[in-house]
């Protein structure tokens, strides 16, 4: 796609695109190749002198059981977030989709969330799950439940993953709604002739059809666990305990900043830049339209 | 008002594709001109490159004395109307009117009376206020032309303005630009695809294909004499049939075994040479069969009211006849007769008239 | 649907529909509750689920005075940095994207394409990846602890300006060749013919980046040293990493409440915006 018509101005344009480039390139990319190169550098404690290591802090990342701990972490958690928040998602858009009364109402009512920062969603579900003070922490108690998040690693990462589906649950919904409200009717009513009943219709006809806007999702709500769930896990558990909740991006944070190893953190974050980069490789089959050159 | 002069234009994009290859003509003071050819011959290029919105690649496109090749659209001194009317959808019907005044510094009073001026001539007084959105296709034509009025330009150029109308008011639309043109005595230069529009609305008509001028001149001259066969094919509905023939040297030609007298002059002295006979479906005959007849061999029948087609095959070859319901019958086989003033030779290979 | 439902079929989605709010809500009461009653209550487990009298004082004390144990920030001050940042951070990326996808779409010039790509690849680095480059550049620019250095960072976004590019695509084209005949260049088509019909564009966009803006953790974690730099979603983690017996849950919760109100008001309030923006910007 090319538009026709265009301008003939020549310096104007560099002017137009100027605040956008000085800030990606001040702010993205030399950033980014700072990373890579950081990664190949080994700094003494007291950043006087640097060594130029090659892979090192790679091998060693590799190496240490730490590592794969994290990223073992990292996919239980983004698993786990993904398939609830998608669950709970389609069953809620489902039912908004079938002609009911109040639909808009229903929608108005569970979109909210989204605007609920990652780590408020933390706080929130503290003052919930908390051994000392948490509504739901008393009652699971009660039920002969030892509920303590602050010890056991599990319970611990329940904790974040109901707050971090929690909030992403009204994302997915207004994306499943839009998706089956895109499903044309006619489709719908002709597998009913066919016999269908309804139950058979939803696995064998509204499912498969709707697979494009799932597989979005989960792109999307792997992105989301991996990066943005930050806020939710420092609030909640800062990545304990014992690194039960630390996830990849939560261990470059607190190795860079708390460990002072900028060398490993570095090569963490390049390592990341791989997933993102593969991540985004993947959704570019749904950026694509916009692309097309 | 001025005259608006094409001398060997050219326009090359750069892939090397040549959209259109050096047009030259000119059109009169007041008159009006239409562009048609089927879909891709580079008659909107063409038009495009005089309103200035494409580059020129060749030649000079002159209005009145002055060459406007690197002038810029709005210097130009022409007025637009585009094929989805191209209304600013965010401004009202006066202010889509008033734009190009105000971004030229006309004062507010000019521009107002000159709004209202074009609104009354165009009828859409009541809507001054509307955005375009809230307007029905007819009227955002009018207003797409009001605002192509209320410049006084020298020139107006129309690029397929009526084909988003439906059928009837295309028909009503076509009559009131005419008027309009006429009331206002501007040079206007109309690009269409519609044949019907073309021969209607022209004072001058351009035949183009393939990025070529195929034929120039008024309506009339070109059906009664077209240039070449594609300007034959493409003028007259229902088309020109076309029969394979080959001349005689007796001021006739042959098909099959027949002989069919044909215009005096065409052709002379090429005996054997093998033609194409054009006739319009309205200039043949039905007649009692005789020597000089072609039979027509009747497939079906399309009723047009006062008219009928019947289509069929002459020697195997696609034909048609036009003529009045129930003068002639509707199986069988019909002998129509040729009048010779009435038939058109071409070169096959040429597609040239003989 | 297509055939009768029983009473059970049209009770169903209503049933399952009220459960999902009452869980998507539930967090959010129990915060309200939680931000007026007593501290003492709520320390000892002992919080009823229906509100008590403290209100006004506990928002009082969060929004003026501020915990007194642990930031002894007032609230008030937190909300306006994050309005701020938000503010910024969502006009700014509007205004530079919008002028970049006018450039890329609308013009024609040397390097045009690897600035769109320059731009195009940023999609694949959010700062969580790159933090303490970034971190690092900020300082030496000598931009912690200001507004630029918390904003700039997160201003640029291929996301915005892959948007406005699709939306400039649907533009026809006439209309730039309509306003070049009515005498317009590229400024006056930007301002009197582009501009008005991106608004609603830029409204939905608003919505969505006016969200991420006010959200954003790690970064302002990270930039901010100085308690009056605080953001609320910051500062309200920091109210509660003092031992469990210190923490004044009263104003954790009345600070939680206040950092979702606006964003949770626009949503609400925008909500057509909101839902646009949202598909537009992943579309």
């Amino acid at each position: 796609m090319e538009k026709r018509a265009v301008f003939g101005n020549r310096a104007l344009p560099y002017a137009l695109l100027a605040p956008q480039i000085a800030i990606t390139l001040i702010f993205f990319y030399w950033p980014a190749a700072q990373a890579v190169r950081q990664s190949f550098l080994v700094e003494d404690a007291f950043g006087l002198s640097t060594e130029f290591v090659w892979f090192e802090n790679y091998i060693h990342l590799f190496t240490d059981p730490g590592y794969y701990r994290t990223l073992w972490t990292t996919v239980v958690f983004s698993t786990a977030v993904t398939v609830m928040s998608l669950s709970v998602a389609l069953l809620l858009a489902v039912m908004a989709d079938r002609e009911i009364k109040g639909a808009t109402g229903y929608r108005t009512l569970l979109i909210w969330p989204y605007a609920v920062a990652p780590a408020v969603a933390g706080v929130l579900w503290i003052f919930m799950l908390d051994p000392s003070l948490g509504i739901i922490a008393q009652g699971l108690r009660r039920l002969g439940i030892d509920w303590n998040p602050r010890l056991n690693g599990t319970h611990a990462m329940i904790q974040v993953v109901l707050a971090s589906s929690w909030k992403q649950i009204s994302y997915n919904f207004l994306f499943f709604l839009a998706g089956l409200q895109a499903i044309p009717k006619s489709v719908i009513e002709a597998a009913a002739i066919d016999g269908a009943r309804p139950w058979r219709r939803f696995w064998t006809i509204i499912l498969p059809l709707l697979s494009p806007t799932t597989f979005f999702l989960v792109v999307v709500n792997i992105v989301y666990a991996f990066f943005e769930t930050f806020g939710t896990i420092d609030a909640m558990t800062g990545g304990g305990p014992a690194k039960a909740t630390e996830t990849l991006v939560y261990k470059v944070y607190a190795d860079g900043r708390l460990g002072g190893d900028l060398g490993g953190s570095a090569a963490q974050s390049v390592i990341l830049m791989a997933i993102v980069i593969g991540l985004t490789a993947i959704q570019f089959r749904f950026i694509e339209r916009k692309v097309t050159y | 008002m001025a005259s608006v002069t094409l001398t060997d234009v050219r326009k090359v994009y750069h892939g090397g594709v040549e959209a259109v290859r050096g047009v030259s003509f000119e059109v009169a003071d007041g008159s009006f001109c239409v562009l048609v050819g089927p879909s891709g011959c580079g008659k909107s290029t063409l038009l495009r490159m005089i309103a200035g919105l494409e580059t020129i690649s060749g030649g000079t496109v002159r209005i009145g004395e002055r060459v406007v090749n690197a002038i810029e659209p709005a210097d130009r001194d022409i007025a637009m109307v585009f094929q989805n009317y191209a209304l600013y959808p965010h401004m009202s019907v006066y202010d889509n009117m008033a734009y190009g005044l105000r971004n030229r510094g006309t004062p507010k009073a000019e521009i107002d009376a000159r709004v209202r001026e074009a609104a009354r001539i165009l009828d859409v007084e009541p809507y001054l206020d509307r955005r375009p959105k809230a307007l029905s296709g007819g009227q955002r034509q009018r207003v797409a032309m009001g605002r192509a009025i209320v410049r006084k330009p020298q020139v107006f150029l129309f690029d397929e303005p009526l084909s988003n109308l439906d059928a009837k008011l295309r028909v009503q639309m076509r009559v009131e630009i005419k008027r309009l043109q006429r009331s206002l005595g501007v040079t206007s230069i109309y690009v269409t695809h519609d044949q019907v529009e073309a021969m209607t609305l022209s004072d001058q008509l351009v035949v183009m294909n393939a990025g070529q001028v195929e034929q120039i001149g008024t309506p009339t001259e070109l059906y009664r004499r077209p240039a070449t066969r594609f300007v034959a094919g493409f003028l007259g509905s229902p088309a020109m049939n076309f029969i394979p023939a080959v001349l005689r040297d007796d001021g006739a030609v042959s098909v099959g075994e027949r002989r069919v007298a044909v215009s005096a002059g065409a052709g002379g002295g090429r005996a054997g040479l093998p033609v194409e006979l054009g006739i319009r479906p309205e200039d043949l005959r039905v007649a009692a069969s005789a020597p000089g007849t072609l039979p027509l061999e009747i497939e079906f029948v399309e009723e047009l009211g006062a008219t009928q087609l019947i289509h069929g095959r002459i020697d195997g070859v696609a034909a048609t006849v036009q003529v009045a319901t129930g003068a002639a019958p509707t199986e069988g086989t019909l002998a129509l007769a040729v009048e010779p003033a009435a038939t058109h030779l071409f070169e096959p290979e040429s597609g040239r008239r003989l | 649907m297509v055939e009768r439902r029983s009473l059970w079929g049209t009770l169903l989605p209503h049933l399952v529909l009220m459960a999902g709010v009452a869980v998507v809500a539930f967090p959010v009461y129990l915060a309200v509750v939680g931000s007026t009653h007593e501290s003492a209550v709520i320390a000892n487990g002992q919080m009823p689920l229906y509100p008590g009298g403290e209100a006004i004082d506990t928002y009082y004390r969060t929004l003026v005075i501020g915990p007194s144990r642990s930031t002894r920030e007032p609230v008030a001050g937190m909300l306006l940095n994050s309005f701020l940042m938000a503010m910024i951070i969502a006009v700014g990326k509007i205004a530079i994207s919008i002028l970049s996808a006018y450039a890329v779409v609308y013009f024609r010039f040397p390097l045009r394409m690897a600035a769109f790509w320059t731009i195009f690849v940023t999609l694949m680095l959010p700062v969580e990846v790159r933090i303490y480059p970034t971190y690092k550049i900020v300082a030496d620019l000598g931009l912690l602890d200001s507004m630029a250095g918390l904003t700039l960072p997160l201003i640029a976004s291929a996301t915005a300006t892959l948007l406005f590019r699709q939306f400039f695509m649907t533009v026809p084209d006439e209309l730039v060749e309509a306003s070049k005949i009515d005498g317009a260049g590229p400024f006056r088509f930007f301002k009197d013919t582009l501009l008005p019909l991106s608004r609603t564009n830029m409204a939905a966009l608003f919505v969505i980046l006016f969200i991420y803006g006010w959200n954003q953790y790690l970064w302002p974690l990270l930039i901010t040293t100085r308690d009056d730099m605080q953001t609320i979603v910051i500062g309200i983690k920091k109210m509660i990493v003092t031992s469990d017996a210190l923490t004044e849950w009263q104003i954790v919760m009345a600070t939680a409440v206040l950092a979702m109100l606006p964003p949770v008001l626009v949503v609400i309030g925008m909500q057509k915006l909101f839902v646009r923006g949202l598909v537009e910007t992943e579309k």
